[in-house]
């Protein structure tokens, strides 16, 4: 009843978020633009694109048309004009909203998995076809009892 | 063999599906608990909205409300806007609530999110008014500032200054209550902690 309740609660609050990008449509702040200087006009963006918008699921705040991902965009040029560097940029996301909001989440604890297991499959997978290969051409070098 | 091979499977297939279940379950931003959680509060400081456009045809009363205000305050954030649709369903609770605990020491603040000060009002007086002070947040810097995923959204601050509580989707009036006789009943903080800084650019 409790997950009911949970997954009910989630779709009336996403029906807020399309209120949200509705009230966008009429006339809402949509960015104050580019920084001047092209590096850290790049700089920014290319935080904003690691970070994740917490209005729209799997989308960056680069990628996101929201007003709020909008906000966010200006409020990373500013730190990035302030001087802040990346790692505190990303810092600062991170006391706000959590681990979450790092679209390449870290390599530390659980996290270490994302980065372990496809290494691991691929390893595996190679050693599985190495295996296939030799039992294959085992079965091709044998004698067959006819005469070729 | 084929026990083997299923065996197998199983042994493959169950992780990746509970890794699979692992990251679906963490996938909602508002459903994470929020890191601000036992964190000095964000400092904020905000104009008050007017329930009617002054002479001048502005929005704001003048007031300016700054968290530091409430040292040794409990005080009640709720983030809504007039387009969300669980923001009604709390909102007469909000209003009792703030109205009974208003000379106890707890401070009531709607912050309002992505909307505009007109239909702010009429949502308002449609819902037969609001006891506690609505602020501007126009450029969305105290939403981003609290980690807002969503509205309607609840924070709790004790007297201490800390974030003790947030509660995401509509929040009732028996959590509210709850909440707030339970910070009341904390003793007094000695010294205050420094509010977590405010972003400003």
């Amino acid at each position: 009843m409790k997950r009911v309740m949970m997954v009910l609660a989630v779709m009336v609050a996403s029906a807020s978020v399309v209120g949200a990008q509705e009230a966008e449509q009429e006339g809402f702040y949509l960015g104050n633009g580019a920084l001047e200087d092209p590096v850290l006009e790049a700089r920014a963006m290319n935080l904003a694109s690691r970070l994740q918008c917490p209005v729209c699921q799997g989308q960056s705040i680069h990628a996101s048309p929201s007003p709020i991902a909008q906000q966010m965009k200006d409020l990373i040029r500013g730190q990035v004009a302030e001087g802040y560097t990346d790692e505190q940029v990303r810092a600062y996301f991170v006391s706000r909203y959590g681990e979450w909001v790092l679209l390449e989440p870290k390599a530390a604890g659980f996290n270490l998995l994302v980065y372990i297991l496809p290494a691991l499959g691929l390893l595996l997978g190679a050693g599985l076809i190495v295996m296939m290969v030799r039992r294959w051409s085992a079965v091709g070098a044998a004698p067959t009892g006819h005469d070729s | 063999m084929s026990w083997k091979r299923a065996g197998l499977a199983m042994l493959v297939g169950i992780p990746v599906l509970m890794l699979f279940a692992y990251g679906m379950s963490r996938g909602d931003p508002r459903l994470i608990p929020s890191p601000l959680v036992g964190l000095p509060a964000p400092g904020f400081e905000l104009p008050v909205m007017a329930m009617a456009t002054t002479p001048a045809g502005e929005d704001v009363t003048g007031e300016v409300v700054r968290l530091s205000d409430h040292k040794g305050e409990v005080v009640v954030v709720n983030f809504f806007a007039s387009w969300c649709v669980p923001c009604r369903l709390e909102h007469a609770g909000l209003t009792r609530t703030a109205r009974r605990y208003a000379d106890r020491g707890v401070q009531f603040y709607g912050i309002v999110y992505q909307d505009t000060p007109a239909a702010i009002r009429s949502y308002i007086r449609q819902l037969g008014g609001q006891s506690y002070p609505s602020l501007l947040d126009p450029d969305q810097r105290m939403a981003i500032d609290w980690g807002l995923a969503g509205v309607p959204e609840t924070f709790f601050v004790g007297k201490d200054g800390t974030v003790r509580k947030k509660i995401f989707s509509a929040v009732t009036e028996q959590e509210l209550v709850a909440e707030i006789e339970a910070l009341l009943a904390e003793p007094a903080p000695a010294a205050m902690p420094e509010a977590t800084p405010e972003v400003t650019f």
